[in-house]
């Protein structure tokens, strides 16, 4: 039943991606993800990994590496994070466009400028479009999880679409937890081997990323979103016979702290799991505070959500990212849509923080509680925790 | 609301990939030419230079060993005309 | 870095023996006259179906897969521009494990064709990644001399003098005021086993090349000369004869380096006048006869720098090797 050991994130990742018996690891050097692909070059060097290893000249080289492989009908990863992720974005429109399964990790980290290797979600809450079934992980065990349930997810017959798992940059990549890795035979059992619908065959040509003339685009893109949205229960029953195999669950949307509390925090990523222990003390002291953990971005999973939030009066949403410009954060701006309209909808208060590797601690938390309680956080967003001589 | 596309979405293959090799053979390009190649096979030596620099690939030989063109293809382009070693193609406006 | 290279599995085209199955279809939407496609349809016929071709995006991509019709019989992929060599790297690379693993019975060849444009300008990064990794695939630059696909704008492989709609000759400028880069000499420069330049008029000479590339073990680059009749402002009857032309005036030579060493394969001896190819193109129209002179100095002194790199590099006289036996 696998074994327990102390490891960092990213080579838990690694672990994950070797026993997922990958064919081509395409990846480009960035800081925090570089760990995992080190680790998995050094598997390929060793030969404990049978698969090719394709050092290349750049992410947007890596990304088109691994779709030319996925199209050869290879099982395929790789690993980026921030402006690597930015690098690649016009190739990551035509992975799931032309709905190659491949399974990437982002270690997220914040974009320029000024240059950050730290931690935020702006690197992924810039690519919401790319039509990739995204899902993000709060610990280490999470995240080696999470990386073996994508493989399947994505080659789902009924998905065929790319999968990101993003892990929080540092916080969670370069962290050392104690994971528990599956045998092999475990996951060989979980994880049939892959096989592809359509590849480079000489033997059944295939025209692969054709002209998308007016006259069929659109379909193109029905098809696109029909998938990703049908990809939906296909999660949910993957990290089921996830749970059912290894015992231990994974839900799309996570709750915790009082059940049915008035005011609720919204998190996404490890953040989640300090919050949940400002969610505890509050709890403890007495106050009426609960916490919805998001794990499944894209899709969204609505039904999910609204469940989880059932009896909310008020949402305090923590986005990692700045939407500059914009009416409010990213994940805000999601709930604000999910909920107009609704009667029962609460009000939701905005907050972007922890961007660049800024740390948000459990006090912090509890100080943002009782500013929303108090009505001390108006506004469609406040950027928390900003130095200023206003403040 | 009109019709403008060329199949359901559900029809599409996966990705939108074309399923069919070199089914752009139902292309009828010969309706672009306004002239065409017309061979006199007293002069041609059978070379098959015409076929070779043809870029529509459109050039054949016949049972008799001439090459001619498929007119459902050929766009007049006049590059067999110009290459023919022996001048046995002229370009010939369309429709004389 | 001088090199033996393995050529024993090269089989030769002659006259006799013209491979003649076609992988691009009639029925592709090339402009009339288009040697590129002309070129790439040679390029087929000598590599044959069990090839994998990667397209990067420009005419060729454009005019043989606009949806529902695709002109290809072989396994084709377009994923974008700039990255045609990266593509290919992970088919390459792909197959090679699916080969190893038992889940591939033979590994295809993959060819890579992208513009001059997606060479030379947007896409050589990622050629000179895959040139530099050793990737087993051939990699085929159509050469156009200009963005054709997007109206005619200049690239890097645009020659000196030249109209494009971005190097408009004008009161303060000649037309394209650089000269053309040398991609066949960058790609050489990576000590890949084998470069070559080809022109379609010479087709034996362009499928022998294709052969070659593809039987070399590691990556191979082949730069091919092709006329655009609507870009060059050419008869497009005339394009094979530019094709031509544009090697016996010296200005596309045609030549070969396998393994370190050059190799001219089509020496010209009684060199044509660069006017006799320039005076078909409008391109060139504008150019007053100073100009013509600068271009026919170049064109000869690049020329003679090209058969010193062939002298400089050929085998030293045979040596016996020496007895191991002591």
């Amino acid at each position: 039943m696998g074994k327990r050991v102390g490891l960092e994130v990213s080579l838990a990742v690694a672990e994950a991606v070797k026993l997922a018996n990958v064919d081509v690891v395409s990846a480009y050097p960035i800081t925090p993800q570089t760990h995992i692909v080190e680790e998995l070059s050094i598997y390929v060097a060793n030969g404990e990994l049978d698969a090719e290893f394709i050092p290349v000249e750049s992410e947007h080289s890596a990304m088109s590496a691994a779709l030319g492989a996925a199209t050869a009908g290879a099982r395929v990863y790789t690993a980026t994070a921030s402006q690597g992720l930015a690098l690649m974005h016009e190739i990551l429109f035509i992975v799931s466009g032309m709905r190659m399964p491949l399974v990437m990790t982002v270690a997220n980290r914040a974009l320029s400028a000024p240059i950050s290797i730290w931690n935020d979600h702006g690197d992924i809450m810039a690519e919401r479009d790319i039509g990739w079934v995204q899902i993000f992980a709060e610990n280490g065990q999470e995240a080696l999880d999470l990386t073996l349930c994508a493989f399947k997810i994505a080659e789902d017959k009924r998905v065929l679409l790319p999968m990101i798992v993003n892990i929080d940059g540092f916080t969670l990549s370069h962290v050392i937890e104690p994971v528990i890795i599956p045998d092999h035979a475990e996951v060989d059992a979980f994880l049939p081997p892959y096989t592809p619908v359509l590849r480079l065959d000489t033997e059944n040509p295939v025209t692969f990323g054709p002209v998308g003339v007016p006259e069929m685009y659109t379909e193109a893109r029905k098809q696109l979103e029909q998938a990703i949205i049908g990809s939906k229960p296909v999660v949910e029953e993957v990290l089921d016979g996830f749970g059912a195999a290894f015992d231990r669950h994974y839900k799309l949307v996570e709750q915790n702290g009082k059940p049915g509390a008035k005011t609720r925090f919204v998190t996404m990523g490890s953040l989640g799991e300090t919050c949940m222990t400002a969610v505890d003390e509050l709890v403890a002291e007495g106050q009426d505070a609960g916490q919805t953990r998001i794990r499944l971005w894209r899709p969204f999973p609505e039904e999910e959500f609204l469940a989880a939030c059932a009896g909310a009066e008020r949402l305090v949403v923590i986005d990692r990212a700045l939407s500059p410009g914009a009416v409010c954060g990213p994940v805000a701006s999601e709930l604000k849509s999910l909920f107009y309209g609704r009667p029962d909808a609460p009000e939701i208060v905005n907050l972007v923080a922890g961007l660049g590797g800024r740390d948000v601690t459990v006090r912090e938390f509890k100080e943002m509680f009782a500013m929303a309680v108090s009505g001390k956080l108006s506004g469609n967003y406040t950027m928390w925790g900003v130095e200023s001589h206003a403040s | 609301m009109s019709k403008q596309a060329i199949m359901a979405w559900e029809d599409l293959a996966l990705g939108a990939a074309i399923l069919k090799p070199g089914n752009a053979k139902e292309l009828r390009t010969g309706d672009w030419r306004s002239m065409k190649p017309k061979l006199d096979e007293e002069k041609c030596i059978k070379c098959a230079l015409c076929a070779m620099y043809c870029p529509e690939f459109c050039i054949s030989v016949n049972a008799e060993g001439f090459y001619h063109p498929d007119f459902y293809f050929c766009k007049g382009c006049g590059v067999c005309a110009n290459e023919c070693p022996k001048e046995a193609i002229t370009m010939v406006k369309e429709g004389e | 870095m001088l090199r033996d290279v393995d050529l024993s599995g090269y089989e030769k085209i002659t006259a006799k023996n013209i491979p003649w199955e076609k992988f691009i279809t009639s029925g592709h939407r090339a402009c009339q006259g288009c040697a590129e496609v002309l070129a790439m349809g040679m390029v087929m016929k000598a590599a044959g179906p069990e090839t994998i071709v990667c397209n990067a995006t420009g005419c060729m991509e454009i005019i043989t897969s606009p949806f529902p019709q695709s002109a290809w019989s072989v396994p084709w992929l377009h994923v974008a521009f700039e990255n045609v060599a990266a593509v290919a790297s992970g088919v390459e690379s792909a197959n090679r494990a699916l080969e190893r693993k038992g889940k591939l019975k033979k590994r295809p060849k993959v060819i890579a064709f992208a513009g001059d444009g997606g060479t030379a300008d947007i896409g050589m990064q990622a050629l000179s990644g895959a040139l530099e990794r050793g990737h087993d695939f051939v990699y085929v630059c159509l050469d156009n001399e200009a963005y054709m696909n997007t109206g005619i704008q200049r690239s890097s492989s645009t020659p000196y003098g030249a109209m494009t709609t971005t190097s408009p000759p004008g009161r303060k400028s000649i037309g394209q005021h650089t000269w053309k880069k040398n991609m066949a000499m960058i790609a050489a420069a990576h000590e890949i086993p084998y470069v070559a330049t080809a022109s379609p008029a010479y087709h034996l000479d362009l499928m022998n090349k294709v052969r070659k590339a593809l039987t070399v073990e590691g990556p191979a680059y082949l730069h091919i000369f092709a006329t655009c009749p609507t870009g060059w402002r050419s008869d497009p009857a005339k394009s094979v004869e530019l094709c031509r032309l544009a090697v016996q005036s010296k200005v596309f030579p045609l030549y070969e380096v396998v393994g370190g060493r050059y190799i001219i394969t089509q020496k010209v001896k009684k060199p044509k006048p660069v006017t006799e190819y320039f005076k078909l193109q409008r391109r060139f129209r504008h150019l007053t006869p100073d100009s013509v002179e600068y271009i026919q100095k170049r064109v000869e002194e690049e020329y003679a720098r090209l058969e010193a790199f062939e002298k400089a590099t050929a085998p030293l006289e045979e040596v016996s090797e020496p007895s191991t036996e002591s």
